[in-house]
């Protein structure tokens, strides 16, 4: 068996690699059908054994295959070796990145018609795939890194798809540069890992992992460290980038100048969810260290509440939706701090499936819009693309948690786990995730108002060609609403309420931590865990958002231009995002800026080679032009200067 | 059949007898007929380091291949010469580097062509002479003798400010040389041999060693080069024709890091461990500080210059920092990662960087600027080469998958076990070169088209295109499989860490 989970891992890894590969080398040899032919091939076959993995690990229980695939490299004592690790978080993954990335393929071939550069869109987006897979496949940290940088690389080339475009180039850029900010966190977790384990791999790290709990560090002299707790801070840097967790999300925002399917697949259902991945991963590590645990479920409920505010001020439908997956990648980093890391995974693939919705149905309405992304140009859209309307109303009802739908089952586990947490900032934290459900509930249902229902205040021509998408994109649309209303109902239960549940062994958690354990003593089944729900502070937060953004945007339009007018401080923190931006522009880039400027132009040019160097060149030029004259050739001065020379020993010789 | 000939004379000697034959035939005017000669010597030579590869003994650390003869018996000075895991890789950069820029020089080339591929064909040799060398006075010789094509390369196809460039170029390395010549005799005349080997057998107190350590420095830290007297490269490079900068950029910083690796460490090993320090610093300081000036540079090519100085900054830093790596952690192995890791990065340095520098010599052909802002949205009109330069670019960035990522990353990975502050300062390059090589990449490649000549760019010829492919196949060679790289080195290595941390006294 352990034979048949390889092969079907190295299937599902590498067919998007070949549809990448033919898609992007023989981009002029073949049509644009054949290229999406073969990359959509290549994510389907992916997908399918994906789903053959998820059948025999979770549900048949087959043993978790964990084998090296082939040494990368030797040094001394070490062997770095790629290999994989299909245990049932990596299937869970695998079955969510697959799956929505072959939506978001069909859904583009509707989406990207007629773009010059389409089968280079499809070679990067089977690219992602690849990298994403090698990501979750890995069994150490070495491969993990690979597919960490692989999807950062995919994510700065589509943001900055239409290069032409300044912003989108700028975009991407930034991107890049923020997870690399992230990632030299992350290399450095990873060399504290290699120092002191002596191994990259996961078995030998979390194996040895309790003997280190007592290990220190000094970083600065005489100031001693736990190792662990350095350890999982340094990799939690990493996440910050990817999965833009305050203060390393300011590249998400921007990257919505990619096009809206990559949106849908990178920025919101499948990279940006790869920190929340590493840190459930490192479960091992991170329960050893409370402290690193307070961290992220602090960062996280922050993220979740303060970057749900500024989605309630944005006009862009597309920024509206990032500010919301920041903030429910906060959530689900809130559920990791907790310990509850089986509810955050949970949640990550429950969001995977309605953000993605919620993506893709923007996406349906900027197109139909003509690329106008502005809510306040919209409206009244349910009457024009009933399909979008449905599927949108599906995401948003799953994303502000309203029972049955799949983010309820998830989003509310979170917050209760937060709650029975004890670790130090666990009410903080329960606090901002629970006013963070009154803010979902407002900004989602605001933006489904805007664009689906009142008034119609698109100009007539754009009226007039309004219509519902075709089935490309429509399907994907569809394919997603279900899961979204189904996936929490029936996998709850098993999924985090069960013992022995779906995810088996695949994150520990020690005893003091597991909050899921203590949840699940007070669960009886599906409903009365949403009877229990009706009574519960989440559940009315979520209805006074809901009901706010009734009144707000449908009963009386009127009102946020007054309450803008009347908070304008406010709304002015908002809109500039709380300054994240304004201070990286002013410290760090100009600060970088003029620091280069400096060495260049002054240490480099300057000091060194004009005066140093061509310095030292002048020096002997004057020093030879003076000596130069000593040498005059004429007999007289030679003579001359042998008389001073005799004089002046004379002179010495009598007075000594 | 390949193994009885004398592989690595021939790979000195046919090129030599290639350069002649083809300053011959362009003196007969049969220009072409020169240009096919050229490419089918290396092409030869690349053939003949395959059996370099295939028979090298893994398991020995003895020099392979090697020819004696006498030379100058009187001094007891010897024609001697073989490879061990350190040179052996070297070499086949070497002639993998020099088929490169001989076949680039294809149409590029117009100009007095037979003669620029006869100079590049002795620098060829010249450069495998300096890795095979086993006799440091022939060593020398080569050393030395590498400068004069090169001098004649930057004097004569280079751009406007060449003359200044050469002669800068050439007084500053051969000043590094100097010194070291006077060393080699010295040891020479101490172990009655000019063998290296023989070098390493002999005690010396530390003072010696002091001072042979600062002139290894002073000639070693100039090619490779080392801050502060890097200045010589971004005025070489930029004024260098486009071949010149990638051999420059490919082979001519190796022979520094190669110094490191065949005299300083095993000769010198307690001076090398005294002022370890100072050379750690050195190369932080290449690697922060050169990478913030690559940032400020608006000519393309400077800032390739300077990307690829701050690179070398890991090879030095893994070379010296295999004594705090044995005295924090106890394990003389810790310390082969750090200096294999050195090793790759010359290697992988000499793809990126050459890649780098050969695509820029493309632009320049077509486009005779090296401003930034006069290029913007070349991957209008050269999707292709866009494409292929995005590998480079991400390459130099270090990404996972590349050769630019294994030497980074064993580097820094053993810096850990030195310092933390050590693995912090030298990862900052993560941040520093993604920035310096992307923020080039978007201003070069990105945006609009705005002037008139980038719309006229015609893409990649197929020539180029199959140039630019062998360096894409070595740079992903490297990055998903480096043991092919890693296997031969690890002997010698063993045997270096061995020699280094043996104390003389």
């Amino acid at each position: 068996m352990a034979n048949t989970l390889y092969h079907y891992a190295l299937v599902a890894l590498l067919a998007p690699l070949f549809g990448c590969l033919v898609a992007g080398l023989f981009a002029k040899k073949i049509s644009i059908k054949a290229a999406q032919g073969v990359t959509i091939a290549g994510v389907a076959i992916a997908f399918f054994c994906a789903l053959m993995l998820l059948k025999w690990v979770m549900f048949d229980h087959v043993a978790p295959y964990n084998e090296t695939v082939y040494v990368w490299g030797t040094s001394g004592n070490l062997s770095l070796n790629v290999g994989f690790l299909i245990d049932q978080l990596t299937v869970l993954m695998m079955t969510i990145v697959t799956f929505v990335s072959l939506l978001v393929h069909i859904y583009s071939i509707g989406y990207m018609e007629g773009d010059p550069g389409v089968k280079r869109f499809f070679a990067y987006m089977s690219l992602f795939t690849f990298g994403m897979l090698s990501l979750v496949m890995a069994n150490n940290f070495l491969l993990l890194f690979f597919g960490w940088e692989t999807v950062g690389l995919v994510s700065y080339l589509l943001i900055g798809f239409w290069f032409k475009k300044d912003s989108a180039a700028l975009g991407g850029f930034k991107a890049f540069i923020v997870n690399r900010i992230g990632d030299f966190g992350f290399l450095l977790g990873i060399a504290v890992i290699l120092s002191y384990f002596g191994s990259l791999d996961y078995a030998t790290v979390f194996a040895e992992a309790p003997k280190l709990s007592g290990s220190t560090i000094a970083l600065i002299p005489n100031v001693e460290w736990s190792v662990l707790t350095v350890t999982c801070l340094l990799l939690f840097i990493g996440a910050m980038g990817k999965s833009a967790q305050l203060p390393l999300h300011i590249w998400l925002p921007e990257s919505m100048e990619g096009p809206t399917p990559i949106s849908a697949l990178i920025h919101a259902a499948t990279m940006v969810t790869a920190g929340v991945y590493m840190v459930a991963r490192m479960s091992p590590l991170f329960n050893l260290s409370p402290t690193a645990l307070s961290v992220v479920m602090i960062i996280g409920a922050t993220g979740a509440l303060s970057l749900g505010l500024l989605a309630v001020v944005e006009d862009d439908i597309k920024r509206v939706v990032a500010f919301s997956t920041m903030s429910q990648l906060g959530y689900m980093m809130a559920a990791n701090g907790a310990g509850a890391y089986e509810a955050g995974i949970f949640h990550l693939a429950t969001h995977a499936c309605f953000k993605a919705l919620l993506f893709l149905g923007a996406g349906s309405v900027i197109m139909a819009m003509h690329h106008e992304q502005n809510l306040h140009k919209m409206g009244g859209l349910r009457k024009y693309m009933p399909i979008t309307f449905l599927t949108f109303l599906v995401g948003t009802l799953a994303i502000t948690a309203i029972p049955p739908f799949s983010g309820f089952f998830s989003k509310d586990t979170i917050i209760e786990a937060v709650y029975e947490s004890h670790i130090s900032g666990a009410f903080y934290a329960y606090c901002c995730l629970l006013i963070g459900a009154f803010v979902t509930a407002l900004y989602s249902f605001r933006a489904l108002f805007l664009a689906f229902y009142g008034k119609e205040r698109m100009g007539e021509e754009a009226r007039h060609h309004l219509h519902e998408s075709p089935f490309t994109i429509t399907v994907p649309l569809i394919c997603l609403a279900i899961p979204s209303v189904l996936l929490g109902l029936v996998m709850v239960s098993s999924m985090l309420f069960s013992q022995p549940g779906l995810m088996g062994q695949a994150i520990p958690v020690i005893p003091e931590l597991d909050v899921l354990g203590e949840l699940a003593a007070h669960y009886h089944g599906v409903v009365p865990m949403i009877w229990h729900s009706l009574f519960g502070l989440t559940f009315w937060f979520t209805m006074a958002g809901l009901a706010t953004a009734w009144y707000c945007y449908i009963q009386h339009p009127e009102v946020p231009a007054q309450f803008a007018q009347r908070f304008s401080a406010v709304r002015y923190v908002l809109l500039k995002r709380y300054g994240f931006d304004a201070f990286n522009d002013l410290v760090f880039v100009r600060g970088t800026r003029m620091l280069s400027n400096f060495f260049y132009y002054f240490a480099d040019a300057k000091v060194i080679d004009s005066w140093l160097v061509n310095g030292s060149g002048r020096g002997v030029q004057r020093v030879a032009g003076i000596v130069r004259r000593v040498q005059s050739g004429y007999l007289y001065h030679y003579a001359f200067a042998m008389i001073l020379g005799v004089l002046a020993l004379l002179v010495w010789l009598v007075l000594r | 059949m390949l193994t009885n000939l004398p592989l690595l004379s021939l790979q000195i000697w046919l090129p030599v007898v290639a350069a002649i034959a083809v300053l011959l035939l362009g003196k007969l005017g049969m220009e072409t007929l020169g240009r096919v000669v050229a490419i089918a010597a290396v092409f030869v030579c690349l053939i003949l380091c395959i059996p370099l590869y295939a028979d090298f003994d893994t398991t020995t650390y003895a020099y392979q291949f090697r020819e004696t003869l006498d030379w100058i018996p009187a001094f007891k000075i010897k024609y001697d010469i073989g490879v061990d895991g350190i040179g052996m890789p070297l070499v086949i950069l070497t002639v993998f580097t020099s088929l490169i820029v001989i076949l680039a020089a294809w149409k590029s080339i117009q100009h007095k062509a037979t003669q620029y591929l006869a100079t590049f064909l002795i620098l060829q040799a010249m450069t495998v002479g300096v890795f095979v060398a086993v006799d440091a006075l022939l060593f020398y010789v080569f050393w030395e003798a590498m400068l004069i094509p090169m001098y004649l390369a930057i004097g004569i196809w280079g751009s406007k400010n060449r003359s200044y460039a050469a002669i800068k170029f050439f007084l500053y390395t051969f000043l590094g040389s100097a010194l070291m010549l006077i060393v080699m005799l010295y040891l020479g005349l101490k172990a009655d041999s000019f063998s290296i080997p023989d070098f390493y057998g002999i005690s010396l107190t530390m003072t010696e060693q002091m001072l042979i350590f600062f002139a290894f420095l002073l000639a070693f830290a100039v090619k490779v080069p080392m801050w502060p007297v890097h200045t010589w490269l971004p005025d070489a490079h930029t004024e260098a024709p486009a071949g010149g900068s990638v051999i420059l950029a490919a082979l001519m910083l190796k022979v520094g890091g190669y110094g490191f690796f065949r005299f300083s460490l095993p000769i010198a090993p307690d001076a090398s461990h005294a002022l370890d320090w100072l050379m750690i610093a050195l190369s932080l300081v290449g690697i922060v500080y050169i990478g913030l000036i690559a940032l400020a540079q608006t000519d393309m090519k400077r800032l390739i210059a300077y990307s690829s100085v701050a690179h070398m900054g890991f090879v030095t830093l893994g070379c010296f920092m295999i004594y705090m790596i044995v005295h924090t952690s106890g394990n003389p192995r810790d310390a082969n990662m750090s200096l294999e890791g050195a090793m790759v990065q010359m290697i992988s340095h000499g793809f990126g960087s050459g890649a780098l520098f050969l695509g820029f010599g493309m632009l320049y052909e077509r486009l005779h600027t090296r401003e930034i802002q006069s290029f913007g949205g070349i991957a209008n009109t050269m999707p292709v080469f866009a494409a292929l330069f995005m590998v480079f670019a991400m390459s130099n960035v270090g990404l996972p998958g590349t050769s630019g990522f294994v030497g980074e990353f064993m580097v820094i990975l053993s810096a850990f076990k030195a310092n933390f502050w050590i693995a912090f300062a030298a990862a900052l390059t993560l941040i520093i070169g993604a920035s310096y090589t992307l923020w080039m990449y978007k201003r070069v490649f990105y945006g609009e088209v705005t002037s008139e000549k980038v719309a006229a760019l015609k893409d990649v010829s197929w020539l180029e295109w199959s140039v630019l492919m062998m360096l894409v196949f070595a740079i992903f060679l490297v990055g998903f499989y480096p043991e092919s790289l890693l296997r031969v080195m690890h002997t010698s290595i063993d045997h270096l860490v061995q020699l280094s941390l043996q104390t003389k006294l």
